[in-house]
């Protein structure tokens, strides 16, 4: 542990009455009333958009509610799960961004292949792939 | 180091290579970076299937699509109640800080049952699929489909029995720093499924209806 990270956790430990004095966000009443408001609003104009078809472009709206759908994980994050960049001295965040990293190789990496190969394949029709081993 | 700070190391004071007190001061300070590093794993299993539904999700072997299945009201619906289950945690939380032990068990009780709804409507919806024929087997759009809300909705019954035996523990010990270590647990857990469902939403129901 560096040292200012155990002057900090010195520090925390006088001014006691917590109980974890990991720098984690507590959540405040106001807080969790902007995490759902914000939450319904963002959920509730994607809905909107897909049953009452507001856009001719399909790839449009899907562009637009996979927009909606990241902010709407950024506002949960923040409201509802209190990350910070200071709560665990900051390993929270870092384990985030960890995990952002292998998720988006994951997908990106899955789609990209699979799509690939998928038109690289020889045309087959009904009739072959039912009588495909 | 240098020789003389070796020689200042007096034989009467005991030579330690961790720090002792930090441990006692506080017991299971290293449990939420510990679950949070869980739940990120768990993100990662997530995200498995979230690939094997985006590589599979437009095979239909001839069946049907989500176009022809889904139904966006029930799936607004469910999503209303893991949203209105969030914010009745959170108010849990806020009562627990101000350890009001009642109060926090009655918007427990309150998280548990939008929950149970929740689930009540999945499971209504799994069967409505498997009766009409769309069952897993069907294609692997279905088969990866059950996959990923399937193992959603596993977590959150998961989620609902770990809140009842909390609610028990709080009900018996009171609010004692254990258990409100524990709710702060499953708090994370709970608000990291309702991140879990946001994707689901998206991209399996609203983006299987457009195309």
């Amino acid at each position: 542990m560096s040292p200012d990270a155990l002057a900090q956790h010195q520090g925390h430990g006088n001014g006691h009455g917590h109980a974890h004095d990991d720098g984690a966000g507590h959540g405040t009443l106001k807080g969790y009333l902007t995490g759902f408001i914000l939450s319904v609003i963002l959920t509730a104009i994607p809905f909107w958009l897909v049953m009452d078809d507001v856009f001719a472009d399909q790839r449009l709206t899907a562009f637009v509610i996979m927009a909606f759908a990241a902010v709407q994980i950024v506002v949960h994050m923040i409201y509802f799960l209190h990350m910070n960049t200071r709560s665990e001295g900051g390993w929270t965040m870092l384990a985030l961004i960890f995990t952002i990293v292998m998720v988006v190789i994951v997908l990106v990496g899955s789609l990209w292949v699979m799509y690939h190969l998928n038109i690289n394949m020889m045309p087959m029709a009904p009739h072959d792939m039912r009588t495909m081993p | 180091m240098s020789a003389h700070s070796l020689q200042a190391a007096t034989p009467a004071e005991e030579l330690a290579f961790h720090v002792t007190e930090e441990e006692h001061a506080h017991p299971g300070a290293s449990t939420m970076l510990g679950f949070w590093i869980y739940l990120m794993s768990d993100c990662l299993i997530f995200a498995v299937l979230f690939a094997t539904y985006g590589v599979l999700g437009r095979s239909y072997a001839a069946g049907p699509s989500g176009a022809d299945l889904f139904d966006l009201p029930l799936v607004a619906l469910n999503t209303a109640m893991l949203l209105f289950s969030s914010i009745t945690y959170g108010f849990a939380m806020l009562e627990m800080e101000r350890n009001r032990k009642s109060m926090t068990l009655l918007w427990l009780a309150i998280t548990g049952l939008f929950g149970a709804a929740f689930i009540y409507f999945e499971l209504y919806e799994f069967a409505h699929l498997i009766a009409e024929g769309a069952g897993p087997q069907r294609s692997a759009f279905l088969s990866s489909f059950f996959a990923l809300v399937g193992t959603h909705g596993l977590h959150v019954t998961v989620g609902i029995v770990w809140l009842v035996t909390l609610m028990v523990q709080v009900a018996q010990r009171g609010l004692v720093e254990d258990n409100k270590r524990r709710l702060m647990c499953l708090s994370l857990f709970w608000h990291f499924l309702d991140v879990v469902w946001i994707g689901v939403f998206t991209f399996v129901y609203l983006m299987g209806v457009l195309q």
